[in-house]
């Protein structure tokens, strides 16, 4: 036997622990050296009396330290503390942002599929899904809000589907890529087997368009929680981040670790969004190394 | 009945290139066919035609005495291909799976299946690899694996062993020999390198380029089970200088000042 196998090695408990404490440490590395950046330009700034790109001061540049304090202030007097609004509003936000990538993902994947199947419906189709995303989703979304509002459709749905507006588009595009990525060989040998066009897609176009839709719900993942954000401010729903967005912006000059405090939450949320997606693809994947981007 | 008969085959491409004109050929059950030729000689599209991968412009094709679509259909016989062209999402095992499930086979008959066809290319113990954990040369014995799965009497191969080492190429010659006798299946083989086609073939067809045809027809005779001492006997020898000697008039019929084909094998 020539050929050696290839065992992937750091598979172990033992391999695994001190991985994970890396990992933990380059962490704390990293927000360490993004605080000391941070704290850095602002001591620089205010010294200097920088004004470009912005003037620097506490409002434009607080101290990381309130950001974090903020989130224990209550926002009313005796009332709770802003992180436990937060807490309700990243869980409402990443309600309808869920709910939107995973209509999105199937709209987008199965369009793929549908134009993976002809030249024809490609040729035609294609650039009305490009176009799609060339309008302005801030021009789309009090339409899609009105337009199923007046049907009864509760305003959060209508914000998922403009949260699945943003999403399809990049699962459709990579899928169908990923869908006509098999080589002409592997395609002459399933025709040698005569399998039709059902076998074809799922035995050979599908799988091996995983990596592609993987890539693709990446993107799709966080773009999911901007278009729900984005959407509630048309809709004018009150209780998610947008609006948590727009009520601190009108209190920025006074306020400004809230907005801060709430970025940062929106940011996380897009995080875990992502991190979920890289969680899947680690069990649905089983390919080279080198393929699991 | 032949396990292959052509008759009249040509094949045009759309660019009014002429890839095949007027091939005849006859294949019988058992035997062991190469087809060499240089680069654009049609030998690989005539394969794929012998496998309804594609149309002849005119003529037919018979296997094992049906139509080649009818004898396509029926799964009259396995592919291998320069790639090894295994899923990557799959395992060896499933790998070999592959068209015993397009075929409905149920489990059981297929593990037993997947044990046997292992083992015919030694290969045991690999089974729960993916192909991205083996080595060319492993990974084509794989594809042999998947192609003689459903025990095709026909085994089709275009230039399996052509991004192998010499070496690798030289013992799984010798492998594709034993497995061609344990298995009595009948080969047609593209190649082009001339001692791989004089060491595994029963008969060696030679081509010519612009337009492909058969310039002659070489019958091995060495002696089997063919080894390592078949590829130092004076009659290996012989038969070598013979097809080259027939490629070279094959060439120089058509005069050698002409540019390198374009159509390099095309489908």
């Amino acid at each position: 036997m020539s050929a050696i196998a290839v065992e992937p090695s750091n598979r172990g408990i033992a391999g695994a622990l001190p991985r994970a404490a890396a990992r933990a440490l380059l962490l704390v590395v990293g927000l360490a050296v993004l605080w000391g950046v941070w704290e850095g330009y602002r001591w620089l700034g205010i010294r200097e009396h920088w004004t470009w790109p912005f003037k620097v001061n506490d409002t434009n540049m607080p101290h990381i330290s309130k950001i974090w304090h903020a989130f224990g202030q209550p926002l009313q007097p005796d009332g709770p503390p802003l992180r436990h609004y937060l807490w309700h509003y990243a869980i409402f936000t990443g309600k309808e942002a869920l709910a939107g990538f995973v209509l999105g993902a199937a709209i987008g994947f199965f369009l793929a599929v549908a134009l993976s199947q002809s030249n024809m419906l490609r040729r035609g189709f294609l650039p009305y899904i490009v176009v799609s995303q060339t309008v302005p989703i801030l021009a789309i979304a009090p339409m899609v809000v009105v337009g199923l509002g007046t049907k009864g459709v509760s305003p959060w749905v209508s914000v998922a589907v403009i949260a699945a507006y943003l999403t399809f588009f990049p699962v459709a595009i990579n899928t169908l890529r990923g869908l006509l990525s098999p080589d002409p060989e592997a395609l002459e040998l399933m025709r040698s087997y005569a399998a039709g066009r059902w076998k074809i897609l799922w035995r050979l176009r599908v799988p091996a368009s995983l990596p592609y839709v993987f890539s693709a719900l990446k993107i799709s993942a966080t773009a999911s929680v901007i278009g729900a954000i984005i959407g509630e401010t048309p809709a004018s729903l009150q209780g998610g981040l947008g609006y948590a967005i727009v009520n601190f912006n009108q209190y920025y000059s006074i306020q400004p670790a809230n907005l801060w405090a709430t970025i940062i939450v929106c940011a996380l949320l897009g995080i875990v969004f992502f991190l979920a997606v890289v969680a899947l693809e680690h069990i649905v994947l089983k390919r080279a190394p080198e393929n699991v981007a | 009945m032949s396990a292959v008969s052509i008759k009249g085959v040509s094949k045009q491409f759309e660019a009014g290139v002429t890839a095949l004109q007027g091939i005849d050929l006859d294949v019988e059950p058992g035997e062991f066919v190469s087809l060499i030729g240089p680069s654009g000689c049609g030998k690989s599209t005539l394969l794929r035609i012998i496998g309804d991968l594609t149309k002849p412009t005119a003529g037919t094709v018979q296997v094992n005495g049906k139509p080649a679509d009818r004898a396509r259909r029926d799964h009259e016989y396995g592919i291998v291909f320069q790639d090894a062209v295994l899923y990557d999402w799959r395992t060896v095992s499933k790998n070999i799976s592959l068209p015993l499930e397009l075929l409905h086979w149920n489990r059981s008959r297929r593990n037993a299946r997947i044990k046997d066809m292992l083992e015919l290319v030694e290969l045991t113990g690999f089974e729960s690899h993916h192909p991205w954990q083996l080595s060319g040369g492993m990974q084509q014995r794989v594809s042999i694996a998947r192609a003689l799965s459903f025990s095709p009497s026909l085994l089709l191969m275009d230039e399996p062993f052509g991004a192998l080492d010499e070496m690798t190429r030289e013992r799984l010659n010798a492998e594709l020999l034993r497995i061609w006798q344990e298995t009595g299946s009948t080969v047609v083989f593209v190649t082009h390198s001339i001692s791989e086609a004089v060491f595994l073939s029963t008969r060696v067809v030679v081509m010519s380029v612009r337009p492909g045809q058969i310039a002659g027809l070489v019958d091995v005779d060495l002696e089997q089970p063919r080894t390592n001492a078949t590829r130092e006997s004076p009659r290996f020898f012989e038969l070598v200088t013979q097809v080259r000697e027939q490629l070279a008039a094959a060439g120089a019929r058509l005069g050698e000042t002409q540019e390198p084909a374009l159509v390099e094998d095309q489908v």
